[in-house]
């Protein structure tokens, strides 16, 4: 960051929204995209849009790879969305390695679409970005390059919400995350999900009640009856008793109930 | 948005200084009523406090919290809830046409029908930690921070609708879906919070507690009352947002009360009271531990994108931080409980001249002990030179003051320092240090009447458990990982770096393990990753369990012979326990039975950061039988390559722990799914063939 961005990026700004840090908390670092593009942190990336992001490297080949390809079956998932309003960010963790050319040939390796960006930027930046949205204060992670392989963090810049999901992961389910940090639906839609969530639960009760019913009368648990003994319990309580007496408990002289709830008082707490 | 509210609030509460007429009372309880028809959303916003906004975070993270001055707040205790009638009335399959979120039936419902009802809503509150701290926005149960306490009794069942009242437009991390767990409650699967079942809001959802003990098929019609389990915590278990909904507040205590510990002291009240020190809020003290960090404005900071922040530098107790509380010179019952999100708490206590005093476990996770266990840094027992206090466990506490001399203190101090402020603030005890206090006991006086509770020296008996041990199932792995490793043990080949169990992250559609109802496992639950050192503190729903043997494992360096040496079972974990922290290189053996309800439950690790990580296991009780397997596969179908483990009867080095426990123990052949219980064969009807 440069010292007219730095001195720019905490004017407040209309054009982004109103629940936004802005560049104050996200920063406004210059990073290059594998096509070689220019781009600052908030103002191109982040701001009003929903970004996923991920760091990795093109050489990495322990954590990396099942990451990446769990984020390339994502793109699919994400539909139109990605490029639209849903980016996804993979920045690199080896800045002196990866050149913007390098990068491109690892995108398209990956099967990138646009909407996907690998990128790349001077160590100070991509820390400041880390630390930033990863930060576990946990020295041994937050410095490990391994364990950034596998964190992915989602940031809806238009509602300030986040969510953090982990790498690799079925894509279903981080295509689910990314559903959570869109804005509350309406309450009307809330309702008719529920309705629909419940005639799937019937679906499946369906099936599992009657096995459930069947599991309880062939292995004779009692009937269901409001009243019954316990003898079994009654006699568990009087071994315990037992018990403690042969332990020779002193027992204390007795008060009678009224004295001591006349005497009960809460204590002062001045 | 939030003035309207409170202009319409005003509207309908009587003029100030006036007081309740009858009519204005009349007017109030009859608009109430009608609001109360109309949807229980409504109701609710009305008769609550206003709804705070929240505010956004400050930013940068601060380095530190603002000083606040130790010891000038009295601690909080949390107020008692209270029930009432609900409408729309309870039923036993959910009300979606009312606004209940969809669940299925409740299990047992009319043989533990609920007569005791609870509303609780979920919503945006105030919170003030200190008094030199402006009142900060937080979530809570019914606005509050801790949630009221429930005071329950074995066999009366209740009911509790927790309405979703959180905000549409929260920021940052925390998510408006709210589930809450009871934390251990022997509750079916549809009211157990299950970190998938969350709700929208604007829902609510009607949880079942019966209060009963577990095996009430084999011990009707309450259960095995050497099963009870008297301190428990209920919160917020929504997946991957359980440690940020927990840090704003969505937490409280949980208490059930018996013959046995009735929760009165008072002599007269049948043979088999305990009478620990009692009641609730006078004697008998919850202790609600965590911590948090606040901007310098006071605001709590937390909606960073790093989730829960780190260095939260502000020890609380019940919502307080570094609170005294006035005791008289007698016995009381403290129930510690870390709510987390993250902290090991491990306390000592000390007296106004430093010198160490005891204080006397009683329960461990809410379930007694056989007998009471003393905890003192000068204990030669290394496992008790301080109550070590991992995320979510309960410990309750006695503490006897009977020999402190009034108007001096006591400090409950942390190995850990908090930070106090930035000029240096006196030693309050010589050589304790302020920052490590977490709180102080100010010893007023002689009680108004004589201290009439007891710690006696058998507290319970355990459940014998040779039988099912006899009839034991087999023995399922869990590993807990903060690597995905490509052979089991073997850290050589790692593919992802991430917390996992048996190599996968939590799927809510996916059951890694189906168990058959009635029978019992013993479970190996192993930290094997020597990575980074993280100690788990394993909770698995639905039952206690006994810890049968620790150990920890070796690995010759040269010639990779791995050894597994039996620790034995520590003092603290005689009784049953429902939280188990592992160690890096360190696994548990425990034993644990499966009855009284089917459907889903969890096993997870309870550091809040982790679960949220995805570091939770499905597992089903089913009608069986039983999975050989355990997490066989990913839920998109392809196979879990990565530990493949398998349910192994016959693992050589469970053996010995187990006939030490049981003589006559024999290990069916894994996958047999024998079931084979003796509260079967007593019962009326027998076992059909």
């Amino acid at each position: 960051m440069n010292r007219r961005s730095f001195l720019t990026c905490h004017v407040a700004d209309k054009s982004r929204p109103a629940a936004s840090l802005g560049p104050g908390y996200y920063t406004n670092g210059v990073f290059r995209t594998h096509e070689n593009k220019t781009v600052r942190f908030y103002d191109d990336l982040i701001k009003g849009k929903i970004s996923i992001i991920n760091f990795m490297f093109a050489s990495c080949d322990k954590y990396c790879p099942r990451s990446i390809a769990c984020l390339t079956k994502l793109q699919d998932l994400l539909g139109d969305h990605l490029g639209r309003d849903m980016f996804m960010y993979s920045f690199t963790l080896k800045p002196d390695e990866d050149t913007p050319e390098k990068l491109a040939a690892y995108a398209k390796s990956n099967g990138a679409r646009p909407g996907w960006l690998f990128l790349t930027g001077s160590e100070y930046d991509l820390t400041s970005i880390r630390f930033k949205l990863f930060r576990l204060d946990d020295p041994l992670i937050d410095f490990s390059l391994d364990v950034h392989a596998s964190m992915l963090r989602i940031i809806n810049d238009n509602n300030s919400r986040w969510s953090s999901w982990v790498l690799p992961d079925p894509p279903r389910l981080i295509r689910e995350a990314v559903s959570w940090i869109e804005p509350t639906k309406p309450f009307a839609a809330r309702v008719r999900d529920n309705v629909d969530l419940q005639a799937k639960i019937d679906r499946e009760s369906a099936v599992t009640a009657p096995k459930w019913a069947k599991f309880r009368s062939e292995h004779g648990w009692p009937e269901i009856t409001a009243k019954r003994e316990n003898p079994e319990g009654v006699k568990k309580l009087q071994t315990l008793l037992h018990a403690r007496t042969q332990a020779k408990v002193g027992l204390e002289p007795s008060h009678r109930f009224r004295d001591v709830l006349a005497r009960f008082q809460p204590e002062a707490t001045s | 948005m939030s003035i309207t509210k409170e202009k319409n609030r005003k509207k309908a509460e009587p003029p100030a200084g006036k007081g309740w007429s009858r009519r204005t009372m009349l007017k109030a309880s009859a608009a109430a009523g009608v609001v109360t028809m109309l949807t229980p959303r409504k109701s609710l916003a009305q008769s609550l406090p206003p709804i705070p906004t929240q505010p956004s975070d400050c930013t940068p993270q601060p380095t530190n919290s603002p000083a606040t001055t130790p010891f000038v707040q009295a601690l909080p205790i949390p107020p008692i809830a209270i029930p009432t009638i609900l409408n729309p009335f309870p039923t036993l399959a959910a009300d979606t046409a009312r606004g209940e979120a969809a669940r299925a039936n409740h299990q047992d419902w009319f043989q533990f029908f609920p007569l005791v009802q609870y509303s609780v809503s979920v919503q945006p509150c105030m919170h003030q930690f200190h008094p030199q701290i402006p009142p900060t926005y937080c979530w809570g149960y019914n606005g509050i921070y801790p949630g009221p306490t429930f005071l329950n009794v074995y066999g009366v069942p209740i009911v509790v609708r927790f309405a979703n009242n959180l905000p549409t437009d929260n920021i940052g991390f925390g998510d408006n879906n709210h589930t809450t767990h009871l934390h251990n409650g022997h509750t079916a699967s549809e009211s157990d919070g299950f970190a998938g079942d969350y709700w929208s809001p604007g829902l609510f959802k009607d949880h079942h507690y019966p209060n009963v003990y577990a095996g009430f098929n084999e011990f009707p019609p309450l259960g095995d009352p050497l099963e009870a389990q008297h301190t428990y915590w209920y919160h917020d278990h929504r997946h991957s947002f359980t440690a940020t909904n927990n840090y704003r507040g969505i937490n409280g205590m949980y208490l059930i009360y018996d013959a046995v510990d009735t929760g009165f002291e008072f002599a007269g009240q049948g043979p088999q009271a305990l009478r620990l020190p009692g009641p609730y809020g006078i004697y008998d003290i919850p202790l609600n531990f965590t911590d948090k960090l606040f901007c310098a404005s006071g605001e709590m900071y937390a909606t960073a994108p790093d989730a829960v922040p780190g260095g939260t530098d502000k020890f609380c107790v019940n919502g307080a931080i570094q609170p005294y509380f006035n005791v008289q010179t007698r016995k009381y019952r403290f129930r510690f409980l870390n709510s987390g999100p993250a902290r090991i708490w491990t306390f000592n206590l000390s007296d106004n001249n430093g010198n160490p005093v005891p204080m006397t476990v009683v329960t461990t996770d809410g379930n007694l002990l056989p007998s009471p266990v003393q905890v003192i840094s000068t204990s030669s027992d290394p496992t008790l030179q301080g109550l070590t206090v991992y995320v979510s466990q309960r410990y309750d506490v006695i503490i006897d003051f009977t020999n402190a001399t009034p108007g001096t203190s006591w400090y409950l101090t942390n190995v850990a320092a908090q930070f106090v402020g930035n000029a240096p603030e006196p030693e309050p005890a010589p050589g304790v240090n302020i920052g490590n206090v977490v709180m102080a006991f100010n010893i007023t006086g002689a009680p108004p009447y004589p201290d009439q509770s007891q710690v006696p020296s058998v507290l319970t008996t355990l459940p014998n458990i040779t039988t099912p041990l006899a009839n034991l199932f087999g023995t399922r792995i869990w590993n807990f990982n903060d690597a995905v490793v490509g052979a089991e043990g073997d850290p050589a080949n790692p593919t992802a770096k991430v917390f996992n169990v048996n190599g996968l992250t939590f799927d809510p559609n996916r059951a890694d393990a189906s168990i058959q109802q009635g029978s019992s496992e013993t479970w190996l639950i192993r930290n094997r990753f020597p990575g980074t050192g993280w100690t788990h503190p394993v909770h698995i729903h639905l039952e206690e369990g006994r810890v049968l043997d620790r150990r920890n494992i070796t690995v010759n360096p040269t010639t990779g012979v791995i050894t597994i040496n039996s620790q034995g079972v520590p003092a603290l974990e005689q009784g049953r326990r429902d939280v188990y922290p592992i160690k890096p290189n360190d696994e548990v053996l425990i034993f644990l039975q499966f009855r009284d309800w089917f459907g889903k439950y969890m096993i997870h690790c309870h550091n809040l950061g982790h679960e949220d990580n995805l570091m939770l296991v499905r597992w089903d009780v089913t009608t069986g039988p039983s999975s050989t397997v355990t997490s066989p596969v990913y839920s998109d179908g392809t196979p879990n390559t990565g530990n493949g483990l398998v349910n192994s009867g016959a693992q050589p080095n469970i053996t010995p722990a187990l006939t030490a426990l049981a003589p006559t123990f024999n290990l069916n052949p894994p996958g047999s799914g024998k079931l084979d219980r003796p509260g079967l064969k007593g019962s009326k009807k027998g076992v059909k063939a």
